[in-house]
């Protein structure tokens, strides 16, 4: 089942043997993931599997029980989601994190704004052609960059806090649950922002999903988290939604049926 | 809106030779409805040059020099604390104990004259002494999570009780100061307008040009999010808290070298309702992330025309509080109109 893995200098980032107890619950067991240089890697799994755990970690917002992360071949232990950030590793989350009060491009320069000196005045237009010029290049389309954030669709939203992720040379970026209570229209405009981005090559990509069917195409390989385990890991060429439908069916009737035993 | 002056060029007006530059009456009314929906400073200039006009027209001696005087020294020292309370509200806190620094804030001046400091060293040190009361509001607010309202209550009642220790509960004459001191600072018929303004437009730019304007606004629109930029949000809200009692203690000051007297009965919860009723007629949202200064002293220039024309009229001040009731209710309800016809998409942004 398991991809014969190159050596780990291919990886940009590597997740060695993590575990996560909260008190007497185990979250994640012995959980070993890797993403190659450029990759899309799709982490799927039910709710309740530990994606949101194992997201958490690689992150920065959580520390491991036991086991390590390697990136770039380093080993690094992110104290806060800033210290991931300031070490290349970003997530967007699905409530996300823009100020819907303040344009885009305030938004995409939030925290890291250029000012005039020696009077710290903002340089809105200097930031407001960066910020043109940075959606343009990776294919955001918004009416405009002056516009407030609460004016826009979820989509455009979505699009904007990745785009700033990239921006800040990001070298892993985490989506969690891109498309989740997205339309049709605006998912397929947020996969189309995720191949262009594989395409530049500069960044790569976890999308965590519960949704296999939406994301399995844009991804180049997936793992599967089931109870806190990584159960599967192929490339998305030799899978289908059909296969992993039917994993993750086939251990719920297993724990149905062992219920029924027990019981 | 923290970005709404600063896209107001491009919105002032049908531009000659714009690309959508306008073809008669009808998109001239279409665009002008979009200024005045977009900019929310807009309805209450309007409101103002309205009620400026009506007293201008019926009430004699409204637009004698001493009329417009009164109504420039009504505003001016709620504006100086509005200021305070934009930044405030629009970081998502209110603070209730403004009023009593400024209460506080004139035996303070007098106290550090009679130890024999000059008076502006006097006031300087005032201010930045009584700036530390934002700085105990912020920390209560921030570090226990004190909802706001209860800290400043709580604050409040202790800088009245102190005011009250302090003065022996009696007037005093504000001291003279040297070389003009008080005409310039409260004294003089246009000098606490003067400073008011001053203020506004600083305030201004501070709010729509500069970092900490945006992480004001970063941090009533979103805490989360904001935190999660690395903003440091803590910071943020107890500077913003010391800016309202520092201007606070700006106004109450500036009041009683206008008056002459310090007197321990001025200030307190009443100059906080009036501010807060400029701050909201302004514009500036109680639920956080977005206000405006313009609106401020606007909203209470507003409330200076009505006072100054209903005095004039021989009008009984009782009856300006219904008034002023009802402006407030009238501005929110315009408010919440405005706001769901923003969400509704109907307001496009241009590009």
């Amino acid at each position: 089942m398991t991809i014969d893995t190159p050596g780990p200098r291919d990886d940009i980032l590597r997740v060695e043997h993590i575990s996560k107890r909260y008190g007497a619950v185990t979250a994640l067991t012995d959980v070993n993931l890797h993403l190659k240089r450029g990759e899309v890697l799709g982490l799927l799994g039910d709710n309740g599997a530990g994606k949101s755990t194992l997201l958490k970690i690689i992150c920065g917002f959580q520390q491991a029980t036991s086991g390590r992360i390697l990136l770039e071949g380093e080993e690094v232990v992110f104290k806060t989601v800033q210290h991931a950030r300031s070490l290349g590793v970003d997530v967007v989350y699905q409530d996300l994190a823009l100020v819907n009060q303040l344009t885009v491009y305030h938004n995409m320069f939030l925290n890291r704004e250029p000012v005039i000196r020696p009077i710290p005045l903002l340089k809105n237009r200097v930031m407001r052609k960066l910020a043109k010029e940075h959606l343009d290049e990776i294919g955001v389309k918004i009416p405009s960059v002056n516009a407030e954030v609460a004016s826009l669709s979820g989509g455009q939203r979505q699009a904007i806090a990745v785009a700033r992720s990239v921006y800040s040379d990001c070298k892993v970026l985490l989506l969690d649950e891109p498309l989740a209570a997205m339309g049709v229209k605006e998912g397929a405009m947020i996969l189309d922002l995720v191949r262009g981005l594989k395409q530049r090559g500069n960044v790569s990509i976890i999308i965590i999903a519960h949704n296999y069917g939406q994301v399995l195409d844009v991804c180049d390989r997936v793992n599967l988290l089931q109870g806190g385990k990584i159960t599967f890991d192929k490339n998305s060429a030799e899978t289908s939604v059909e296969e992993l439908t039917e994993i993750v069916v086939a251990e719920y009737r297993r724990a149905l049926a062992e219920r029924h035993r027990s019981a | 809106m923290s970005e709404t002056a600063e896209r107001s060029p491009e919105v002032a007006g049908p531009a000659p030779g714009g690309p959508r530059a306008g073809n008669g009456i009808g998109d001239l009314a279409r665009r002008a409805g979009q200024v005045f929906l977009r900019q929310r400073e807009a309805s209450v200039l309007v409101i103002a040059v309205v009620m400026f006009l009506y007293f201008a027209v019926s009430t004699t001696g409204f637009t004698k020099h001493s009329s417009i005087v009164l109504i420039g020294q009504y505003m001016a020292p709620y504006t100086i604390m509005g200021i305070g309370l934009v930044l405030l509200m629009i970081a998502g806190e209110i603070d209730i104990s403004c009023g009593f620094v400024w209460t506080l804030a004139p035996f303070s001046v007098h106290f550090f004259y009679d130890s024999g400091l000059p008076v502006p060293l006097a006031i300087v040190i005032s201010i930045l002494l009584l700036s530390l009361v934002g700085l105990l509001n912020g920390v209560v607010t921030t570090v226990f999570g004190v909802p706001s309202l209860i800290t400043t209550l709580a604050t409040g009642y202790i800088l009245y009780g102190l005011t009250l220790v302090w003065s022996a509960a009696q007037q005093i004459p504000m001291p003279p100061g040297e070389i003009g001191t008080g005409r310039w600072f409260g004294a003089g018929d246009w000098s606490e307008f003067i400073w008011a303004t001053i203020f506004v437009a600083i305030f201004h730019i501070f709010l729509t040009r500069t970092r900490w304007g945006l992480y004001t606004v970063s941090v009533g629109g979103n805490l989360l999010g904001a935190r999660e930029s690395g903003i440091k949000v803590n910071r943020i809200k107890i500077g913003n808290f010391m800016l309202t009692s520092a201007l606070a203690a700006v106004a109450g000051i500036q009041e009683s070298f206008r008056i002459g007297t310090i007197d321990p009965s001025a200030g307190q919860l009443t100059v906080v309702l009036v501010s807060l009723a400029g701050v909201v007629i302004g514009g500036t949202a109680m639920t956080g992330g977005s206000g405006t200064m313009i609106g401020l002293w606007l909203g209470l220039l507003a409330l200076g025309i009505l006072n100054d024309g209903f005095n004039l009229r021989g009008i009984a001040s009782d009856k300006l509080q219904i008034i002023l009731g009802a402006a407030i209710l009238l501005a929110m309800i315009a408010n919440t109109y405005i706001n769901r016809l923003r969400s509704a998409g109907r307001l496009q942004h241009k590009a």
